[in-house]
C-alpha cells in the first residue's frame, strides 16, 4: 500500500552512533559518534544496547536544539526479545512511545508511522529509528560470541549501531518524506538462517515494484534506490529479479545496498552487514547528509526485515520477510 | 516469479560452498590438534609415569584447558571460522561449546545463567553419546544372554 | 618410530574431521547435529569392536576427536555389563570418560568468572 504524505513532513535532524568495530565501515565519517566500548561501559550487552539508543536520541535532540519535553512521540524498535533495550531507552526519554517490530525494516516503518502522525497534526516532533548491538543479537539468534562455528559466505555481520531521525512539520531546506509503502510479508521458502539476503530479496523486489507502479515512476526517476541489509549476495539476487522483470542495466546501477557497502570489501564480514542498526545508521547519516548537500534530490529507502525467531527456525519454519519503503525528496 | 523459479535463481547467484577448500582446512587443523594431543600424551607418559591407557584422560583435560584459554581470548572463534569441523570435532571443540556458553551467560548470574546454559550447545553430544552407549550395551547384553555373542 | 606415530595421529584425526566437515557442508547440518552424529558413530564402532584397534593404531588421532567420547561411554557400559549384567549398563557409562565433561565444566566455570564475550570480527 502506498501512502502519500500531503504535508510533506521533514527530517529535521539525525543522529547515528556506532560501536568500535564500525570504525571499519565506509560510512564511518558520517556517524556522529563512535564508542570504544561495545557495551557502552555498562555491565551487560543489553544495557549497552539501551545506552547506545539513548545516546543517539540525545544527539538528535542536541542537533535540533530542542528539549526532551518538545518530543511528542518516540517510535522505535530493535531485535532483542520483547525489545527491552528500546523500552528502557524510552523510559529515559519519557515521552509517548510505541515499540515497533519489523525486524531490520524498523528504521523505515518507524519513519512511516512518524510521518503519518505528523500528517494528522498529532505530532509536532517525533523521533523515529532503530538500532542493533552485535553481541546482544548474536547470542539470541545464533551462537555464543566465542563459539567457533564456521559461517558461510552468505552470512552477514550484525552491526552495532543506532540511527534516529527527528520527523517534524515541513521545513524548507530539509529532506521531506513525501510517500511511503508499507510492504507485504513475502515468503519464498528460504529456510537457511545464514542466507538472509536470499530470504529478503523477494520482499524488497515486491515493495520496490509496487511503489514504482502505484507512483507511476521508473527507477531512473530516482537518484538512488537504497535497500537496507540485503548484503552483497542479496543485492545481486534483487538486481537479477529486476532484470528479469525488464529493468535495463543502466537503471540497475541506481540500486545500492547499505549492508553490502557497510564494511567495504573486507571479507571477514562475509556478505556484508545486517541488523536493524545497519540501515538506520546509514539512512540517517550518510543519506540524509547527501540529500542536504544536494547530491541526491529524490531517493527511495527500502529497509528489509527477516521476520524469524530462533524458535521458528528450530521448528523448521521458512523465513517470512518484509520490506518498507519511503520516498524522500530535497527541493 | 513463483518460489521454485526463485530458488533456482537464488542458487545460480549464491556462490557454491567451497567443499574442497573446507575439507583441506578441516583436515589440516584437525590433524594438527590431534598431533598436539599425541605430544601431550607422550609428555604425560614420559614425565609423569602415566600408562598408554591412563594418559588419555589427562590429555583430554589438558586439551580442554587450552581450549578455555583460546575461547576466552576470542581465538577459538577465529580458528573455527577457518577450520570448520577441523576445530569443532576434536575434544577442544566440545570444550569450546561448553566454555563459550558459560562465558556468554555470565551476565544472567552463576545459577540461572552459567549453570542453566552451560550445556546449551554441548548437551546434545552428551545425550546422544549416553543414549547410544546405553542401547548398544543393552543390545550386546541381550545377544550375549541368548548366546549369539560372547563378551 | 615416534615420528610415524605423530604422522598417523595427524592423518587419522584429520580424516575424522574431514568426515565432520562433509556432514556439515554436503549434509547441510549444524555443528550440533554433526557432533551428535559423530558421537553415535563412535559408540556404534565400539559396539562392533572396531574403535579400540583404531586407538591402538592412531593414538591421539582416535582419542581426541569427539567420536572417542561415544566410544568410551560404550566401552564403560560394556565392561560393567559384563561384570554386573543389567545394572552395569547404567553404572558403567561414565567409568572411563568423566575427564572430558568434568574438565569442560570446571574450566567453563572458571572462564565464566574471568572472561567477557567480545564481538570482534575475524
Amino acid at each position: 500500500m502506498v501512502i502519500l504524505f500531503q504535508s510533506k513532513p521533514s527530517i529535521i535532524a539525525c543522529g547515528a552512533v556506532a560501536g568500535p568495530l564500525e570504525r571499519k565501515s565506509v560510512f564511518n565519517s558520517y556517524f556522529d559518534s563512535i564508542v570504544e566500548d561495545e557495551r557502552w561501559n555498562q555491565t551487560t550487552n543489553e544495557q549497552g544496547h539501551s545506552k547506545m539508543i539513548s545516546e543517539a536520541c540525545d544527539i538528535v535532540i542536541k542537533k535540533a536544539n530542542i528539549k526532551n519535553l518538545d518530543i511528542d512521540f518516540f517510535l522505535s524498535g530493535d531485535l532483542v526479545n520483547q525489545m527491552t533495550p528500546t523500552n528502557f531507552a524510552a523510559r529515559e526519554l519519557a515521552c509517548s512511545f510505541i515499540g515497533l517490530f519489523s525486524a531490520c525494516a524498523t528504521s523505515v516503518s518507524s519513519v512511516i508511522i512518524a510521518s503519518l502522525l505528523t500528517d494528522l497534526g498529532a505530532s509536532q516532533l517525533a523521533i523515529a529509528g532503530a538500532s542493533s548491538q552485535h553481541n546482544a543479537i548474536e547470542r539470541q539468534f545464533r551462537y555464543p560470541i566465542n563459539y567457533g562455528a564456521q559461517k558461510p559466505a552468505t552470512s552477514q555481520w550484525t552491526v552495532t549501531a543506532a540511527g534516529y531521525a527527528l520527523i517534524g512539520k515541513h521545513k524548507p531546506d530539509h529532506p521531506s518524506v513525501i510517500a511511503g509503502t508499507i510492504g507485504k510479508v513475502v515468503d519464498y521458502g528460504e529456510v537457511n538462517p545464514f542466507h538472509m539476503g536470499g530470504a529478503m530479496a523477494p520482499a524488497a523486489f515486491d515493495t520496490i515494484t509496487s511503489h514504482l507502479k502505484k507512483r507511476k515512476q521508473k527507477i531512473s526517476d530516482y537518484d538512488l534506490i537504497m535497500t537496507g541489509d540485503l548484503g552483497k549476495i542479496g543485492l545481486k539476487i534483487l538486481k537479477a529479479m529486476l532484470a528479469q522483470s525488464g529493468v535495463k542495466q543502466d537503471e540497475l546501477q541506481l540500486l545500492r545496498d547499505a549492508g553490502a557497502e557497510f564494511y567495504g570489501e573486507d571479507e571477514s564480514f562475509q556478505a556484508g552487514a545486517s541488523g536493524a542498526g545497519c540501515s538506520a545508521a546509514v539512512f540517517f547519516s550518510y543519506i540524509e547528509q547527501q540529500l542536504k548537500t544536494g547530491r541526491f534530490n529524490r531517493v527511495l529507502l527500502v529497509a528489509t526485515g527477516a521476520l524469524l525467531s530462533p524458535l521458528s527456525f528450530q521448528q523448521g519454519e521458512t523465513i517470512p520477510c518484509t520490506a518498507h519503503a519511503i520516498e524522500i525528496t530535497m527541493e | 516469479m513463483d518460489p521454485q523459479e526463485y530458488q533456482q535463481l537464488e542458487q545460480q547467484i549464491t556462490p557454491p560452498t567451497p567443499y574442497v577448500k573446507n575439507v583441506l582446512k578441516a583436515f589440516l587443523v584437525g590433524g594438527i590438534i590431534c598431533t598436539i594431543g599425541q605430544a601431550i600424551t607422550y609428555f604425560f607418559i614420559i614425565f609423569f609415569d602415566f600408562t598408554d591407557k591412563t594418559a588419555g584422560n589427562a590429555t583430554v583435560a589438558t586439551m580442554v584447558f587450552i581450549s578455555m584459554l583460546l575461547t576466552g581470548f576470542g581465538l577459538y572463534r577465529k580458528l573455527g571460522q577457518f577450520a570448520g569441523a577441523g576445530s569443532a570435532v576434536p575434544v577442544t571443540g566440545f570444550g569450546n561449546a561448553v566454555i563459550s556458553a558459560a562465558i556468554e551467560y555470565r551476565t544472567e548470574g552463576l545459577v540461572l545463567g552459567v549453570g542453566s546454559n552451560m550445556f546449551k550447545l554441548a548437551g546434545s553430544v552428551i545425550l546422544f553419546g549416553v543414549g547410544s552407549a546405553f542401547f548398544i550395551a543393552l543390545i550386546k547384553l541381550i545377544l550375549v544372554s541368548v548366546g549369539v555373542l560372547e563378551w | 618410530m615416534l615420528f610415524l606415530n605423530f604422522l598417523i595421529a595427524f592423518i587419522v584425526g584429520g580424516l575424522i574431521c574431514v568426515i565432520g566437515q562433509l556432514i556439515m557442508d554436503v549434509g547441510k547440518m549444524t555443528p550440533g547435529h554433526t557432533l551428535s552424529i559423530l558421537v553415535v558413530a563412535g559408540a556404534i564402532l565400539d559396539g562392533l569392536g572396531f574403535y579400540e584397534p583404531l586407538i591402538d593404531f592412531a593414538g591421539a588421532g582416535a582419542t581426541i576427536p569427539i567420536t572417542s567420547f561415544g566410544n568410551s561411554l560404550t566401552h564403560g557400559a560394556l565392561a560393567e555389563a559384563e561384570k554386573h549384567g543389567w545394572v552395569g549398563v547404567l553404572t558403567g557409562m561414565f567409568e572411563v570418560t568423566s575427564s572430558g565433561i568434568s574438565a569442560a565444566i570446571v574450566f567453563g566455570f572458571i572462564a565464566a568468572l574471568i572472561f567477557k564475550p567480545k564481538g570482534k570480527a575475524n
